[in-house]
């Protein structure tokens, strides 16, 4: 299978970042075709979040754009429905219960929130037992979890996260590979920034970028 | 397939409510506060009625704006700290809709209390019916305005480690024309004339609010989120 002749879905062209007066990276390029996973490296505070911020459309780069399918991601609403992402904070209200927060999630990224599909959601990030119970009452790795189980509900064409094995046990990290793998094979393209080894089957294509200090 | 706008914005809506519901401690304060700022200045002044008439709608306008101002800066805190705001922005949605509803939402579980407050506050401050009923109908009008008023400054100082100083120097000039009518309503109903042309005002400030603010507090939230 040849990679050249598939036109790339998620493309950055020329990203700058800025941060205060120090600038974090300039001219970052990169082209993603379907069914790829790429993996954001580098040491702390050298613009990963950022660059993941960018893509996901929350920050505007300071030069340079990022184009969904041939367009510039602003305003495009094919890539906001597509899109999910999954920073450093989980985004779910504390006092709401698992479900709730879910039917919320689903009414906002616009999949249609029929409830067999919430329950499946939770099943297979094992909350199942949890519906009704307040976040405030989960541990971080669970809240980590309802966090993945966001990410499954409909398909989504692009998953931006950002240290997403943060707080997950041995058994989540596993749970969130084979997510992963789920999303590459069906098409998806993800972009993940992680310090901890993905283990992945072979065949899957994957890329690495390695951000570094610029001077 | 894509669920509605309408969907999302009823999703919005309810899940502030819900939070709003399950935090009923909070959800009290500015009630509390305006009950206790309007019934303490009647001990303070005398038992003078004429005097506490001509003075209580002041009162009552002074006290639900420094109370609206009070509730305004939990309007997105708790949203913008657990990432909740991030997801609202994310939606292929408008922002600006969904943002309408947690206006709603605020407006819902603030202003509407201090509404159902007021003619026992009225009584209190010996106003004629009628001046009631106008004070009423003025807070009913210009309470939503403060709201949305509210969302544009709480929006702009999300980022900012002491926004709370910062949204008082903001607010206070957009607030005063809502003060100056909706206490001027109930000054001329106590004069006994004509009452109108307040509202008239009022409805304006609301109507203008209703229309822009929504789209400018999305832009102020996408800006400190981007920051």
């Amino acid at each position: 299978m040849t990679t050249t002749n598939e036109a790339a879905t998620l493309a950055a062209i020329d990203l700058a970042c800025v941060r205060g007066d120090r600038s974090l990276f300039q001219g970052l390029s990169f082209a993603l075709v379907r069914g790829t996973l790429l993996k954001v490296e580098g040491p702390n505070g050298v613009g990963k979040t950022s660059l993941l911020r960018i893509l996901a459309g929350l920050a505007r780069p300071e030069e340079g754009e990022v184009r969904w399918n041939g367009k510039a991601i602003g305003g495009c609403p094919d890539f906001a429905a597509d899109r999910r992402y999954l920073g450093h904070h989980n985004g779910h209200g504390l006092a709401l219960t698992v479900r709730e927060n879910l039917r919320v999630a689903a009414a906002l990224q616009g999949t249609p929130c029929a409830g067999a599909s919430l329950e499946q959601a939770m099943e297979t990030v094992g909350l199942a037992h949890a519906g009704d119970s307040p976040v405030a009452r989960l541990s971080s790795g669970q809240r980590r979890r309802l966090a993945l189980a966001r990410l499954i509900l409909g398909a989504a064409g692009v998953w931006i996260l950002d240290e997403p094995l943060n707080a997950l046990d041995r058994a989540g990290q596993v749970l969130f590979g084979g997510l992963l793998r789920d999303h590459l094979l069906g098409r998806g393209v993800a972009v993940i920034s992680t310090h901890q080894t993905l283990t992945l089957p072979a065949g899957i294509r994957q890329q690495t970028l390695t951000l570094a200090v610029s001077s | 397939m894509r669920t509605s706008l309408a969907t999302a914005w009823w999703a919005v809506l309810r899940r502030d409510l819900l939070l709003s519901a399950r935090r009923l401690g909070e959800l009290g304060n500015p009630v509390v506060f305006f009950a206790a700022v309007v019934s303490l200045f009647p001990l303070a002044l005398g038992a003078d009625a004429g005097l506490l008439r001509s003075v209580g709608p002041g009162i009552v306008w002074v006290g639900a704006l420094l109370a609206c101002l009070l509730s305004l800066e939990g309007l997105f805190r708790a949203d913008f700290e657990d990432g909740s705001l991030e997801q609202l922005l994310l939606s292929p949605h408008p922002a600006s809709v969904l943002v309408s509803a947690k206006i709603l939402a605020h407006w819902l579980v603030t202003g509407v209390p201090l509404l159902l407050i007021t003619p026992l506050l009225g009584v209190l401050l010996n106003l004629p019916p009628l001046a009631q009923t106008v004070l009423f109908g003025g807070l009913l009008l210009g309470t939503p305005t403060l709201s949305l008023l509210g969302s544009v400054a709480v929006a702009l100082t999300l980022g900012l480690p002491r926004g709370g100083l910062l949204i008082s120097v903001l607010l206070l000039p957009l607030f005063a024309p809502v003060l100056v009518f909706g206490a001027g309503a109930v000054g001329s109903a106590l004069l006994e004339m004509p009452v109108l042309p307040y509202f008239y005002m009022l409805g304006a400030e609301l109507a203008l609010a209703v229309t822009l603010v929504p789209l400018a507090t999305a832009a102020a939230l996408r800006a400190s989120l981007g920051s």
